[in-house]
């Protein structure tokens, strides 16, 4: 008897089409390049508010207005909803386990939380940018 | 044996991650009322300008933007991994050296304004 | 009482390190109990079809952990899984990001070294103990780990996790799983030891949060949970050691 052991081939480009789960999260991981463009965005967006003019500033907005960013942003906002936001708040209680007294809080409690505290965050910002 | 510096930049990471899950829907909600033609009063410029201007204004604008570049980076260098590209050194270096770029070019600005 | 019998086609995936250049698929139709899990089927193989068909098992009640195989491409304890949740036709290959000894078979050498690697027993700066001296444990010390003592060691996680399978140096979800069931114990004082071995290069930064491990786990015991929970130990023990803390629980 020789052993002669057989190592199954993994590529290294495509191993997550072999299932949904990795396909899922790939497509999370991806939601990286959204933060990055809307950081840099808002980078640039800082740089023209800078400039203490209000013309270039009103340019720019109006630059902005056009259906091709609609679309882009409302696509953005609901790939980042379903990809980034959601799972991140789906998978922050096993980063951050609460125990009171005995026993662990159940997830869904922490998750609950998140949901809540993202509500309020959001309409703080709405409030803060005067639209609600 | 000792910990990896990858933990400075994870932090980075799972802090940006948490900070971006709860601002930029909303973020990009209002970048959508832009581009719908209804610009939002906060952004018009004079209360934008006021609220930029401000330090709590410029210290949030500041740490989510900080966060946010930080934890693009570290998730970006990994999705290049997950990609099949095994030169992680040169990547890490790429994609903090603009984070750092980032970083600076988000605290000139805000420091310019007002 | 009438039982119903449901014919079932089984592909199982066949290696003869002696013959075979390759793994290939083989078909066995294998009449079937509803009642009947997975692993009942294959030995119903092995018992009238196919003597020469090798695989691991031994409890069948989930305890023992040899039987986990790829069942239609999900990492799966086979006495576990049972055959009414299935289709009529099951591919069955073995465990994902092994080597295959024979058959379903595989090798597990790099994890049980990876399981030793961890330091996986209580470590104590008074080592050894003083005589008559009992660690005391409450239940709620107990409850912060106690879900992480479960693991069987089916390697089921390893099978699911994609960074395994790039990255054979990547210690994996059990064997961070054990050190951090260790790590959370009141009695242990290794924590920072650990964490410098494990927050090193291949350690706990290699995980990147997939979830599959959890996924698969047959015994609940959410491995990637606990690798998150020693990436924010890891960052916290970092700038301790920097900041010239000593990171001990006494």
């Amino acid at each position: 008897m020789s052993r002669r052991p057989y190592i199954r081939p993994v590529s290294k480009t495509t191993w997550y089409m072999r299932n949904k789960r990795y396909k899922v999260y790939v497509l999370r991981e991806l939601s990286s390049f959204l933060v990055a463009f809307y950081t840099f965005f808002t980078i640039c967006a800082l740089a023209i508010l800078a400039t203490d003019s209000a013309e270039k500033w009103d340019s720019f907005l109006a630059s902005q207005q056009n259906t091709g960013m609609v679309v882009f942003h409302a696509v953005a906002l609901l790939y980042f909803l379903f990809f980034q936001t959601f799972p991140w708040f789906k998978l922050a209680p096993k980063a951050m386990p609460v125990q009171v007294g005995e026993n662990k809080l159940p997830d869904s409690f922490i998750i609950i939380g998140h949901y809540v505290a993202w509500v309020i965050v959001s309409a703080f910002i709405f409030w803060l940018a005067g639209v609600i | 044996m000792a910990i990896a510096k990858k933990a400075i930049v994870w932090g980075l990471f799972a802090a940006g991650g948490t900070v971006t899950a709860f601002v930029v829907p909303a973020l990009i909600t209002l970048f959508l009322l832009v581009a719908t033609g209804n610009v939002p009063d906060g952004l018009q410029f004079d209360q934008f300008h006021a609220f930029a201007s401000s330090w709590l204004g410029k210290a949030c604008l500041f740490i989510v933007l900080f966060l946010s570049v930080w934890h693009a980076a570290h998730r970006l260098r990994v999705v290049a991994h997950d990609f099949g590209i095994r030169k992680d050194a040169l990547i890490a270096s790429a994609v903090y050296t603009v984070a750092a770029i980032g970083t600076v070019l988000a605290a000139f600005y805000l420091l310019t304004i007002g | 009482m009438s039982t119903r019998i449901r014919d079932m086609e089984l592909e199982i995936m066949r290696y003869d390190p002696e013959k075979d250049e390759a793994p290939w698929f083989q078909s066995y139709t294998v009449p079937c109990n509803e009642d009947w899990v997975i692993l009942d089927a294959i030995n119903y193989v092995k018992d009238n079809l196919d003597t020469t068909l090798a695989f691991r098992w031994s409890c069948h009640m989930m305890v023992c952990g040899s039987c986990g195989m790829m069942v239609n491409g999900e990492p799966s304890l086979t006495c576990k899984t049972f055959v009414r949740d299935l289709p009529d036709k099951v591919r069955i290959e073995p465990l994902e990001n092994f080597p295959i000894e024979r058959d379903l078979v595989v090798v597990l050498d790099d994890v049980m070294q990876k399981l030793h690697q961890v330091q996986p027993y209580i470590m104590r700066k008074d080592d050894p103990p003083a005589e008559d001296v009992e660690y005391n444990q409450t239940r709620g010390q107990l409850m912060k780990f106690k879900q992480l003592t479960m693991c069987i060691n089916c390697m089921c996680c390893y099978a699911a996790c994609p960074q395994y399978a790039l990255n054979k140096d990547f210690i994996g979800p059990a064997a961070l799983t054990l050190a951090h069931r260790y790590n959370l114990d009141n009695r242990d004082q290794g924590k920072s030891d650990r964490l410098n071995i494990l927050a090193d290069h291949d350690g706990v930064w290699d995980c990147s949060f997939v979830g599959a491990c959890s996924e698969v786990c047959p015994k609940h015991v959410d491995p990637a949970a606990a690798i998150q929970q020693m990436k924010v130990d890891g960052a916290v023990e970092f700038w301790k050691q920097k900041m010239g803390i000593v990171g001990d629980k006494s």
